[in-house]
């Protein structure tokens, strides 16, 4: 403790023996972004593939390795980091709390992420490749037709599982001990509430994940058959775990998401937030149902009818708690005094395709009709509009939001908005052909398809080529903003913002809160 | 179990981590039984009983005649000659049937192959008695050897109505290096 009112520490040790949970957040930040840019370029291979019909630029086994490392990075790497990074930075603040409940874990559930990534980017210089079995890695294609680097896929999953249950623990930790005199539960910013849920929802199911990954690896290696039809076993159980895992997962990397929108709407609308109750209650009924609907991605393994009926009325229940949040935030927009800044244009884009996103989770969640969609394009464009519309896009707007905050910069507004029109056109164009192409048939996954498909999927690249163009204007604006930016003293950098970050002087002070501010 | 009633961080983080652990288990030790009892008992995956039945009650209804088809799939890399000598029968429910499937290992060396069963409709699975299958044990074949793999089944008297062909389909795996690795293990 007798260092605690220096500032930071210099040079290469402050950043790896640092326990401040700005530190620990930028640096997860910055990690998740280069994931976001090297998981972006392994896209931009894909849909250079993709260009034209027939086979151009890549063996096939390699485009299989592409869309594999594609999605674990993104997921995995890039969003998943990234708000943990945010929340790093953003819940002490907003609880009034001077730091995370536990330091020196923050630190290491931070630092244990990077060399997993590193062996598992190591796995493409391998003899056989990286995996190629796609992100759900079914087995047996993961497990008896999977290269030597599975091994090593095996081990990342467990590192960064860890690394997610660690910084999991440590944000329940926090904000069930740490709120400020007078922050009950009911005061928390929404971003914190969907955070809380949020973790809690990640302990429960990445433990599941690491239990999957345990009975590959004993599959492969150990003699068991867990997966192996021949040895008793069998590979629709794999399927069956891995999206008991994975349907919270879906969750798990959108419910942050609609924190960040939460805040982010009122500020610019210049309204409280409607009906805050009934969000914190959608969300939990969110993360609950999130528990009993996991085989709707596998309605065609041969399910008696009365599991797809049960999958399928559940999924499609889903609907309703995440219909009282989107018009939640349409009414707080609702005669509002609303301005289009950057993050207000983000997060309105956010609201708009994940919107578009959820029907088209509705129009998969119906069983007889799945069976048409399944493993088909249609699929990709759904949750393309979900992850990178939800996700990204509301992870952009809080960046461009708090980034003012943290550092004391303004970015470039003009240079902010064409990002954000960049990014939506680039963004729809590369994904919206898709719902045609794959209700027209194209299957998911591959690296070749038929002719009449040829003029949507050139769009398709143009648009990605455009929207991954756009991240590079995002990474000079954030830099310049960072170096060079408009220097701004306002407390509230934004007059609409609330919350007790908002209080604190800008930029943000290395140490805060360190009494507790009163909540009223 | 650690007294952590002093510092309330600790008591949180301490039974979070106990819950992963927990999660970590479940998977082990409730979601793979679970889900093998789930299949047997209600006979979805088209999984049928790996053990011999003993017939209850030998009524056959020759009222009734149901059609079975058999399939014989070899699994990625499984080199044998595997087929069923006859690919449909017309069989009253309660009967006793006997049918017998084909088998060459056409390789030099000895194999050992292991036959997976699967019924459609998989609503059948459960009305489907197999008194003896070559499934209930692994098969060994000498290089350039054949043999009859014998099955014996009866198709239930309670077999649904609506149910009028049942399929039966082996998969046949070549689980020699699974197999000798088990022996070497004794």
């Amino acid at each position: 403790m007798d260092d605690h009112h220096h500032g930071p520490a210099k040079g290469i040790s402050r950043w790896l023996f640092t326990t401040n949970h700005k530190d620990i957040g930028t640096m997860y930040l910055w990690f998740s972004f280069s994931m976001f840019l090297l998981g972006g370029f392994f896209a931009m291979i894909i849909r250079a593939e993709l260009f034209q019909p027939g086979m151009q630029l890549i063996e096939p086994a390699f485009f299989n390795q592409m869309t594999t490392l594609h999605g674990l990075i993104m997921v995995f790497g890039a969003i998943m980091p990234s708000f943990v990074g945010l929340a790093n930075w953003l819940i002490p603040m907003m609880i009034g709390a001077p730091d995370m409940a536990l330091p020196r874990m923050n630190n290491w559930s931070f630092w244990i992420l990077p060399p997993a990534f590193l062996l598992l980017a190591s796995t493409l210089f391998m003899e056989g490749g990286a995996p190629a079995a796609g992100w759900t890695f079914y087995a047996p294609l993961s497990t008896t037709y999977a290269g030597p680097s599975v091994t090593y896929f095996i081990f990342c999953i467990h590192v960064l599982g860890l690394s997610s249950i660690m910084g999991s623990i440590n944000i329940i930790a926090t904000v069930m001990n740490m709120r400020a005199p007078g922050m009950t539960y009911m005061k928390m910013p929404l971003f914190v509430w969907t955070w809380l849920i949020t973790a809690f929802l990640l302990v429960a199911v990445m433990p599941v994940l690491a239990g999957a990954v345990t009975m590959m690896l004993m599959d492969v290696h150990f003699g068991t058959s867990f997966f192996s039809a021949a040895g008793g076993g069998d590979p629709v159980l794999f399927q069956h775990i891995f999206w008991f895992f994975g349907h919270p997962e879906v969750y798990i990397i959108i419910l942050p998401a609609f924190g960040v929108v939460s805040q982010i709407i009122p500020a610019f609308s210049r309204k409280p937030l409607f009906g805050y109750d009934s969000m914190v209650y959608a969300t939990a009924s969110i993360a609950f149902l999130s528990f009993i609907v996991w085989a709707h991605h596998m309605y065609t393994v041969g399910m008696p009818i009365a599991g797809e009926l049960f999958f399928m009325y559940a999924t499609m229940l889903i609907a309703v708690p995440t219909g009282v949040k989107v018009f939640n935030w349409i009414s707080t927009m609702w005669r509002g005094a609303l301005s289009f800044e950057t993050p207000m244009l983000f997060s309105i884009g956010f609201l708009v395709l994940f919107t578009i996103g959820g029907f088209t989770g509705l129009m998969l969640s119906i069983a007889p009709a799945d069976f048409q969609y399944h493993d088909s394009y249609f699929v990709v464009a759904h949750f393309h509009y979900v992850m990178v519309a939800g996700a990204v896009f509301s992870m952009t707007a809080a960046i461009y939001f708090w980034l003012p905050k943290w550092c004391g910069r303004m970015y470039n507004e003009t240079m902010g908005k064409t990002h954000f029109w960049i990014s939506f056109i680039g963004f729809n164009l590369t994904f919206f052909p898709q719902h045609f192409v794959g209700l027209a048939g194209m299957p998911r996954r591959i690296p070749d398809y038929a002719l009449q498909f040829a003029d949507f999927n050139m769009m398709s690249s143009i648009g990605a080529f455009v929207y991954g163009a756009s991240q590079i204007l995002f990474l000079y604006n954030v830099i310049a903003t960072i170096v060079a930016g408009e220097p701004v003293s306002d407390e509230k950098v934004w007059d609409g913002a609330e919350g007790l970050e908002w209080t604190l002087p800008t930029p943000v002070p290395y140490h805060t809160f360190e009494t507790p501010p009163v909540v009223r | 179990m650690l007294k952590l009633s002093s510092n309330p961080v600790a008591n949180t983080a301490f039974k979070l981590a106990v819950t992963a652990v927990i999660m970590f288990a479940f998977v082990f030790v409730v979601m793979v039984p679970l889900y093998n009892v789930l299949c047997d008992v209600l006979g979805i995956n088209g999984k049928t009983n790996g053990q011999a039945y003993t017939a209850v009650e030998a009524r056959v209804d020759e009222s009734r005649t149901v059609t079975v088809q058999f399939i014989a799939t070899n699994n990625a890399g499984m080199p044998w000659q595997f087929s069923p000598t006859k690919t449909a029968m017309k069989v009253h429910p309660g009967a006793v049937n006997d049918t017998v499937f084909f088998a060459h290992n056409p390789k030099p060396e000895a194999m050992i192959g292991q036959a997976i069963p699967s019924i459609s409709p998989s609503r059948a699975a459960n009305y489907f008695h197999k008194t003896e299958c070559f499934c209930f044990n692994q098969q060994p074949l000498d290089g350039g050897t054949s043999a009859e793999l014998p099955l014996q089944f009866i198709v239930d008297q309670d077999l649904p109505r609506d149910i009028g062909t049942i399929t039966l389909s082996y998969t046949i795996f070549d689980v020699t290096d699974m197999a000798s690795e088990a022996l070497a293990a004794r």
